[in-house]
């Protein structure tokens, strides 16, 4: 697979989701164990990727400047400061760690 | 009682005005905040190995913040080796859109190339605008001024990330891998009210990360999503949910 195809078929399989939604008939949320499914799916990975992207690298796992940054943003975000800000710290965070070492 | 005079019909156009001038304020208001990280993800792209053109192609037909970020995630950790699985972890974060489009489908209404359009801007901040409103035209206005304000703001801002950080270089320097992590913890952190979710965060992390040396990449994430099947299936420490209510618009608001 080229990079194009990956991207092209995940786009589109996301946009044919989205379009989804409105031919399934409205009695399927009656239902609540498939919504349930869908949100609790959001978080688990949502979570799993916190997890890869924070101590992943390749197939390795390892402890460096991403963890004091991820442990700022969270902090940050339960004060409920403004996403963009938070992002912008975690970079200065691990960026500063790594300049230092 | 005291509230009686509202509900002559003068008045209550005058009423009907205001709630959709109210919504067309607070979606141009989200549209705007959207837009800001719109500029992360167009660097976080790059740094991942994709170039403007697949950037900013992604963030026109996906159009999904959550998916988005799970693809160049998954790209940036495993390569096009990890194409499947980085195919997989977008579609499933996209499913939930799906769920939003039966309950916005109502609100559109009727006609092909509505709904199409609709469709694409199906996401978790127009259907929140749009759910939050108290008029079925107030709730319309806010799915459309939402919609389009995202769709406007998140791709210009995008393509000027994908700029940035094309001129960065070395985005580890910058410390853009960590950006990308709190990106997640920020989608993340609003669906966290409920034991049972943050039990499946919990679990779906520790799985994710217990399985990276093993896995090739891209699976863990894929594996750890079982963890919400499993629990939303028998219902592990939730309330018991009746259709329509927190169960259901818990995940909303992002």
């Amino acid at each position: 697979m080229t990079l194009w195809q990956i991207i092209i078929a995940a786009s589109i399989a996301v946009l044919a989701l989205k379009l989804a939604g409105y031919l399934v008939p409205p009695a399927l949320l009656a239902k609540p164990t498939p919504s349930r499914i869908a949100d609790l799916l959001t978080v688990a990975l949502l979570a799993a990727l916190i997890a890869v992207q924070t101590l992943g690298s390749g197939q390795a796992l390892t402890l460096d400047a991403r963890i004091p940054a991820v442990i700022v943003a969270a902090g940050l975000f339960a004060i409920k400061t403004p996403f963009i800000v938070v992002v912008i710290v975690a970079a200065l965070v691990a960026a500063g760690l790594r300049a230092l070492t | 009682m005291t509230q009686e005079p509202l509900t002559v019909p003068a008045a209550h156009w005058v009423d009907e005005h205001r709630q959709q001038r109210l919504a067309v304020r607070e979606g141009l208001a989200v549209g705007l905040a959207t837009a800001a990280y719109g500029v992360s993800f167009g660097a976080l792209s790059v740094a991942a190995g994709l170039d403007i053109w697949q950037t900013s192609f992604i963030s026109i037909v996906m159009f999904s913040g959550g998916s988005q970020f799970a693809l160049i995630g998954v790209l940036a950790a495993g390569g096009v080796a990890a194409g499947p699985a980085a195919i997989a972890s977008a579609a499933l974060l996209g499913v939930r859109n799906g769920i939003y489009g039966m309950r916005t489908a109502p609100i559109v209404g009727s006609g092909l190339w509505k709904r199409l359009a609709a469709g694409w801007i199906t996401i978790d901040e127009s259907t929140a605008v749009a759910l939050a409103q108290p008029t079925s035209r107030s709730r319309r206005v806010g799915f459309w001024v939402t919609g389009l304000a995202v769709f406007i703001g998140w791709n210009a801002t995008t393509l000027l990330g994908a700029l940035i950080g094309d001129a960065l270089g070395d985005t580890r320097a910058y410390g853009l891998d960590a950006a990308a992590a709190a990106a997640f913890v920020g989608l993340l952190w609003p669906r966290l009210k409920r034991m049972q979710a943050i039990a499946v965060a919990v679990a779906a992390a520790v799985v994710a990360a217990t399985l990276t040396p093993v896995l090739m990449p891209g699976l863990p994430v894929l594996v750890a999503a079982l963890v919400a099947v499993v629990v939303g299936l028998f219902n592990w420490l939730g309330a018991p949910a009746r259709p329509g209510t927190a169960a259901t618009r818990q995940g909303l608001r992002s």
